[in-house]
């Protein structure tokens, strides 16, 4: 078993284990812009950016269910970037995995400070 | 659902050869199936799961959304303009509804 040096809990680390396929993902290669302090867990700016990558997929580890999105970029996107609005249950890492062309992995995680979380919480 | 309204913003003139910002925002409730009513039932799913954006036959932007994306879901990225004017925004809906929008761009 190789452990990825970020601490994510169980869920969220099967949840990218099962996009992944188990392959390993390598550290960085991906930008994630989001608020470091949250008031409102129920709608939080994040934008992902991955250059080159055909797919980047979004994890929330401290949210009842790990996934967010998954953003596929196609032959007509003029970027490999997306931005959206996301709900965070409490202060929780936000980890990005970009899906490279050649099929490896890339990943990068930054933690989100929530004032009033997003779940009904 | 009826309250589904979709609000895209496109660049305000296009050239061809470049990359151009969308902004997308559609009107819902994204259900997460988490909440409980006041009797304490379980409130169905109800998300949008899925938005694509079309452009010349071709995919700008395939997104799986899950219930961790918030009420009204806004997404932003760029297209790479072509010579097609036409760009095509879905929205699918948990249940099978689809919503459709169509717009032009303007090139400068």
């Amino acid at each position: 078993i190789t452990l990825i040096p970020i601490s994510v809990n169980a869920a969220a680390d099967d949840a990218i284990a099962a996009y992944t396929g188990g392959a390993s993902v390598s550290e960085g290669g991906v930008m994630i812009t989001a608020p470091e302090i949250a008031e409102n867990g129920n709608t939080v700016p994040i934008s992902v950016e991955a250059p080159g990558a055909a797919e980047i997929a979004l994890y929330a580890d401290g949210n009842p269910t790990p996934g967010v999105a998954v953003f596929k970029f196609g032959p007509a996107a003029g970027s490999h970037r997306a931005s959206t609005r996301i709900r965070l249950g409490g202060t929780q890492d936000v980890v990005a995995v970009a899906k490279m062309p050649d099929g490896s992995f890339q990943q990068a995680a930054v933690e989100v400070k929530v004032t009033i979380g997003g779940c009904g919480g | 659902m009826s309250d589904v309204k979709p609000r895209i913003r496109l660049p305000r003139t296009a050239k061809a050869g470049q990359a151009a910002e969308i902004k997308t925002l559609v009107s819902h409730v994204m259900e997460t199936g988490l909440r409980k009513d006041s009797d304490g039932n379980t409130i169905p799913r109800m998300i949008i799961n899925r938005f694509t954006c079309e452009y010349g036959g071709e995919m700008v932007l395939d997104m799986a959304l899950e219930g961790a994306v918030s009420a009204n879901p806004y997404v932003e990225f760029d297209i790479m303009i072509g010579e097609a004017t036409e760009v095509v925004f879905t929205w699918y809906e948990d249940g099978g509804a689809v919503y459709t929008e169509t717009k032009e761009l303007s090139f400068g």
